[in-house]
């Protein structure tokens, strides 16, 4: 059995459905630990999803500075518990962690893979890569394999058992204390689900015009998270946090409906593995039809609030 | 002070981008300088414009087509380029680039390393921190504004729950993000100058380094496959006529039961 070590999230005392996922994939794989840096985590919640152990890092230098010591936190437990995998959820910081971790354990680096399995100690990672156009497979060479994995890929499964809460010691070096974080300013919380680890997004494009409404209302009566494409971005209409494609954030929801987005390759990069796409575009030849389930030709100024009304009535 | 900026030649995304028989990316289609690597030749022109005695030199790894990367960045205003060229890199994972590269800036000695925020192939957004890594120098990656003042350099990041202010002393390794600035177009004055720009071309036993793993052999992964998704069949579509649209809408979301 392979020692996997899985490096977790709480968000206010939560263990995040992210970090559920990836403990799902771990248990598959071998057994897992659970990692927490800088809370020291519920032992229980990690428990009834297969984790065997949870080791809490707390350390005053994990949050001064920016990644470097997260990273050698992370390299030490690894090293320490000889573990042959590690899991880390796929988001800009994490893929630097876990390209750094590669680095001090010499091993084998995937990042942002859809999905892991183990046949016996032979481990396949795969990714989604050019736009989502192609499927990769590959194995670990040498040393421990350090994966990064996208939220939403793994389906949750509970295997509750017994997890023994620990904390560890680490030695984090001078060399890793040079990027001092002076300010750092809480972002403005949406109310609205993770846009990475939402079931549904609705995103608005240039088509909106400026006018996010008729996007985030729909959004609130299906519980969904609210996009946006580079374009309005760009255009200063919605923050850049929200952004879908290849220089925002990748998402792979349940459904993805595009509002006012033509769908360029940038876009697609950031959507293309939604299970159903839905678009809404006045422009019948925008290429986003070429991939959308259903495609309607109109204007979301209209359609957008009429569905809105339409599911209102319906609860 | 002396910039490297790190430029990727990468396959064009708007053609058609294919995995070779051996699963390495077929470099051989239409490439030229990715993206995103433009806004890291952009601020460090900046840096050079704002301040005296500013060298900056492009830095690239890869075929030789990757000298169009290089060239693109001259016209945009670097000094001068690097190519490190060699058959044996061919198919280098990521450990390998990044020890490749990090010897190429030990013998260019720099004060600070300017990367795009990722390459627009492989997209995996490791290679700043991985360069910081093996130089043992501050990194700060993400940045959508940079400030150097004397040694100390001071970002501005859209980070996961928080925007921060972070700063380091040279040398440091900086990625930038899109958000960075507009990269510029080069001018025709500029092109016909970038031509009288010196080019070097290093192969790795110009690097006085040891490499342990360069190279597909020398990769700490195995692509055991590489396959093309079947092209998704276009669903139906709706013209919006007397909230057609919207029904249409409403009956997929009950049929997909994501009410």
């Amino acid at each position: 059995m392979s020692e996997v070590l899985v490096l977790v999230d709480f968000v206010d005392g939560q263990l995040t459905k992210p970090s559920t996922e990836l403990l799902t994939a771990a248990a598959r794989l071998g057994k897992p630990t659970a990692l927490s840096l800088g809370a020291p985590g519920d032992a229980e919640a990690a428990g009834r999803y297969g984790a065997k152990r949870l080791v809490s890092v707390e350390e005053a230098a994990l949050a001064e500075f920016l990644v470097a010591p997260k990273a050698e936190a992370v390299a030490q437990v690894a090293k320490e518990r000889g573990s042959q995998v590690l899991l880390l959820v796929s988001s800009p910081e994490n893929n630097e962690i876990a390209g750094r971790v590669v680095l001090k354990l010499d091993g084998g680096l995937i990042t942002d893979a859809v999905d892991i399995t183990a046949d016996g100690d032979e481990i396949t990672t795969t990714q989604s890569v050019f736009a989502g156009n192609w499927s990769v497979q590959s194995n670990g060479a040498r040393g421990t394999l350090v994966v990064t994995v996208k939220p939403n890929s793994i389906p949750v499964q509970e295997a509750p058992g017994e997890c023994v809460a620990e904390s560890a010691a680490v030695t984090i070096s001078e060399s890793a204390k040079l990027a001092k974080i002076v300010e750092s300013k809480p972002k403005q919380a949406s109310g609205r689900p993770e846009l990475t680890e939402a079931g549904i997004v609705i995103s608005g494009g240039r088509g909106t015009g400026g006018n996010f409404e008729p996007v985030e209302q729909l959004a609130d009566a299906m519980g969904a998270a609210v996009g946006a494409s580079r374009a309005a971005v760009d255009a200063g209409w919605y923050p850049h946090s929200y952004q879908v494609g290849q220089t925002g954030k990748t998402v792979s929801p349940q459904l993805y409906l595009a509002a006012g987005i033509s769908g360029a390759i940038q876009h697609r990069a950031g959507m293309q593995t939604s299970r159903a796409i839905v678009a809404v575009n006045k422009d019948d030849e925008a290429p986003i039809f070429e991939l959308a389930d259903l495609g309607v030709v109109g204007d979301l100024h209209s359609v957008l609030p009429e569905v809105t009304k339409a599911l209102k009535e319906r609860q | 002070m002396k910039i490297v900026v790190c430029v990727k030649y990468v396959p064009d995304a708007s053609g058609d981008r294919e995995f070779e028989d051996d699963n390495t990316v077929d470099r051989e289609a239409d490439g030229l300088l990715s993206e995103l690597d433009e806004y890291a030749v952009e601020q460090a022109l900046q840096i050079s414009d704002e301040h005296d005695d500013v060298e900056v030199v492009a830095l690239t790894m890869g075929p030789d087509d990757a000298s169009d990367a290089l060239k693109k960045a001259l016209q945009m205003g670097a000094d001068s380029a690097v190519h490190v060229c060699d058959d044996d890199i061919e198919g280098s994972d990521s450990l390998a680039t990044s020890a490749i590269l990090a010897a190429a800036i030990r013998k260019l000695g720099p004060d600070l390393v300017m990367c795009g925020m990722a390459s627009t192939d492989g997209s995996m957004g490791v290679l700043p921190a991985m360069l910081s890594e093996r130089l043992g120098w501050a990194s700060l990656t993400l940045a959508h504004d940079v400030f150097v003042s004397g040694e100390l350099v001071t970002i501005h990041r859209d980070g996961e729950t928080a925007t921060q202010t972070v700063e380091a002393t040279l040398p440091v390794v900086l990625s930038v993000t899109d958000q960075s600035g507009e990269a510029r177009y080069p001018g025709l004055k500029n092109i016909m100058a970038a031509k009288k720009k010196p080019v070097t071309e290093w192969d790795l036993s110009d690097l006085d380094a040891e490499f342990d793993h360069v190279g597909l052999e020398g990769a700490a992964t195995r692509v055991t496959e590489t396959a093309e998704r079947p092209a998704k069949q276009a669903g139906s579509v709706v013209r919006d006529t007397d909230g057609a649209g919207a029904s249409a809408v409403v009956d997929f979301l009950v049929a997909g039961k994501y009410l």
